[in-house]
């Protein structure tokens, strides 16, 4: 397994012929395999595109998109749009701080990862959230308690 | 593929959709796709297969609908009718009903002749829910690629270019810049290396055209970048697309995938001589890449930050070679234009500002949902009769232009909506984002919220946007609070013309809209919240 995925981030910076103008791109494919950037991930991928550390540091901590902290088993982000904002997401985000972790955190035990969005164009079903990659539109602070307790979350 | 065949697979493809019974249109836009729309389809698919009628009806994904908060949404081609709410077994009803499924389904019959349909002008989003997004031959058959057939074999690029400066388009990302001297400007460049960008980074929040356009119809903006092209000299394009729109990503790179194998895109663009590529870029999660400058940086793998105009990108972008950047609704404007002809365009909507404009309709609001109307259509119109008006509440305002624009008071609500009107009065068009609030939204809370966005969102390159947006925010949180001063609001506004003035990029130069238009507006609700009651 971890043979593999050294292998297929290979190929994706073979792919873009190890340019330091991909870095996004192999970043995008470190953490879909990885899960998120460990130091050591961050150095390889330093020397093979031949950049500096600090720049893919750099570059790695100003997109919100990358995380170099593992995640939670499950994950949880509120839409924090202005359209979400307005019909209550706020409820929701104090729900899920209050039972499993400040947004932008794992809960202590790994089940739960909260994170805030900036609007996820899902204005439609205000206010939505993302679990774990799919949108849930038209949730309510009941329907996170009932969820979180079916995860076995007090 | 030439010309010909082109022409060809168009009426082809046009005579198989008119043999068939029914075509049945699901929409698989993120909205309905999270109220079920998938289970929907396969219900209905395997309905088809079941009543042994597979080549007689066919079920098909489209483009948004339009009545997001409707959702699911399915369109049933043989008589038009459009139906929301669906649920999975009502839906494969669909496929052959008799008068007992007729009457079950009447009740979940939208009514297409109310406002929220009959008072929209269809430009950019025609194909939005009439065409297949993943099908290349529905986008054929709808007339598309014909607008690129006829830029590269019957115009010249200077051609191209009057036709879409006698459009009168300007910019759909929300700053207005008339679109055909942009492309003359690139043009005009002597360097044999020129790109074409396509600003899919659709950040404010609130607003979702750009992701409906790219999810409904990918093939439009394909075509409108290539004719840009064309226009301006290159052989290169990017789109630069938000890391969180998924299923516009997915789609886009199937389209892109079917233009290169059809010989669309790549090189001898019809067999001519043009060639023309377009490759994805994934965003990361930072709203300061609209900004053209910093979307330019990371395109080319850097942290996202401005940097100092002029050099403007059209004289020295990507790679510091002459680059085009447009939004993808500008881009989806270009293929009705081309074939349509500029005069036509120019023809609808206002003096300043031709065509029609995209709206995301959300917030307080009976109807959520997109919606295209000519430029110059009342907010009035857009919000009671369309958008259906406030359920159980009294209209308080209406913000346009996300983190950038202003909140727009009742007062207004007959000023006909385009760049100059919407700039006159505090907010601005933005890229389409339109949230309507209600008596129950704090106006100093909503400035405090958008201000947040902007201070997390500031990329900290230059001092006046990473301390001023702090500065105001904590005055901001004060207010909210109740501890605030006169001398806080004073300070306010010192700080917003500051910002204003002295920021590097449009996100710090325009993150005290917010505050001033409130501030302007609704002043009183800032002077409710002082310590001192209200007392000076």
């Amino acid at each position: 397994m971890q043979d593999n995925r050294a292998k297929f981030l290979e190929r994706a910076m073979s792919r873009h012929h190890y340019s330091g103008d991909a870095l996004i791109e192999v970043l995008h494919t470190a953490q879909e395999l990885y899960g998120y950037l460990t130091p050591e991930l961050l150095k390889t991928i330093a020397r093979k595109l031949r950049l500096p550390p600090s720049r893919v540091l750099g570059v790695a901590t100003f997109y919100h998109f990358f995380s170099l902290a593992p995640k939670g088993e499950h994950s949880y982000t509120v839409c924090l749009g202005t359209a979400c904002y307005v019909k209550g997401a706020l409820g929701l985000l104090e729900t899920l701080e209050r039972r499993c972790a400040k947004a932008g955190s794992t809960s202590a035990d790994g089940k739960v990862s909260v994170n805030t969005a900036r609007c996820i164009g899902a204005c439609g079903l205000a206010p939505a959230i993302i679990r774990d990659g799919e949108i849930v539109g038209r949730v309510t602070p009941e329907m996170l308690e009932a969820e979180l307790s079916t995860l076995g979350i007090r | 593929m030439t010309v010909e065949e082109l022409f060809e697979l168009h009426s082809e493809e046009q005579a198989r959709l008119r043999r068939l019974e029914n075509r049945i249109y699901c929409c698989t836009a993120a909205g309905c796709v999270s109220c079920g729309a998938e289970g929907l389809r396969s219900a209905i698919a395997a309905a088809i297969k079941a009543e042994g009628l597979e080549g007689r009806v066919e079920v098909c994904g489209s483009g948004c609908l339009g009545l997001c908060s409707k959702g699911p949404l399915v369109r049933s081609a043989a008589d038009g009718a459009l139906y929301g709410e669906l649920p999975p077994e009502e839906g494969a009803l669909l496929v052959r009903p008799n008068p007992i499924d007729r009457q079950r389904l009447a009740a979940k019959r939208l009514d297409t002749n109310a406002p929220f349909f009959a008072r929209q002008l269809k430009i950019v989003l025609a194909n939005s829910g009439q065409v297949d997004p993943e099908r290349l031959a529905d986008y054929i058959a709808a007339g598309g690629y014909q607008a690129l057939a006829k830029a590269v074999t019957e115009m010249t690029p200077q051609e191209v270019i009057e036709e879409i400066k006698r459009s009168g388009l300007r910019g759909r990302g929300g700053a207005g810049y008339p679109t055909g001297l942009k492309w003359e400007l690139v043009a005009r460049q002597p360097s044999p290396v020129k790109y074409v960008v396509c600003n899919a980074d659709e950040g404010d929040p609130g607003a979702f055209m750009d992701r409906s356009v790219l999810e409904g119809d990918p093939h439009r903006v394909l075509e409108g970048m290539a004719i840009a092209g064309y226009a301006v000299g290159a052989q290169q394009g990017y789109i630069y697309v938000r890391g969180e729109y998924g299923l516009a990503i997915q789609r886009l790179q199937t389209a892109i995938k079917q233009a290169e194998r059809e010989k669309l895109l790549g090189n001898r663009v019809f067999e001519t001589g043009f060639q023309f590529r377009v490759d994805l870029r994934i965003g990361a999660g930072a709203f300061v890449c609209g900004e053209e400058t910093a979307l330019i940086a990371s395109i080319e793998g850097k942290r996202g930050q401005p940097r100092q105009r002029p050099p403007y990108p059209p004289e020295s972008g990507l790679w510091e070679k002459p680059t085009l950047i447009n939004n993808v609704e500008t881009f989806a404007n270009v293929p009705p234009i081309i074939t349509e002809g500029g005069d036509w365009f120019a023809s609808i909507g206002t003096e300043t500002s031709k065509g029609t404009k995209v709206f995301a309709l959300a917030g307080k609001i009976a109807h959520t949902g997109l919606i295209e109307v000519p430029m110059g259509t009342t907010l009035r119109t857009i919000v009671f009769e369309i958008g259906g008006g406030v359920p159980g509440g009294k209209f308080k305002a209406a913000q346009t232009g996300g983190p950038s624009g202003g909140c727009i008071p009742e007062q207004f609500l007959d000023v006909p909506v385009d760049y100059e009107s919407l700039t006159n009065i505090g907010s601005m068009m933005g890229s389409g984002g339109l949230i309507v609030m209600d008596e129950s939204s704090d106006m100093v809370d909503v400035a405090r919220f958008f201000m947040e966005f902007c201070m997390d969102e500031s990329c900290g390159k230059c001092i006046p946007c990473r301390a001023g947006t702090v500065q105001m925010h904590d005055i901001l949180s004060r207010l909210t609070r109740g501890e605030g001063t006169a001398e806080d609001i004073r300070l306010l506004e010192e700080l917003g013309a500051l910002l204003r003035e002295t920021s590097l990029c449009g996100l710090g130069q325009t993150a005290p809209n917010p505050v001033m238009s409130t501030l302007r507006y609704f002043r009183h609700e800032y002077e409710a919240k002082l310590a001192s009651g209200g007392r000076q």
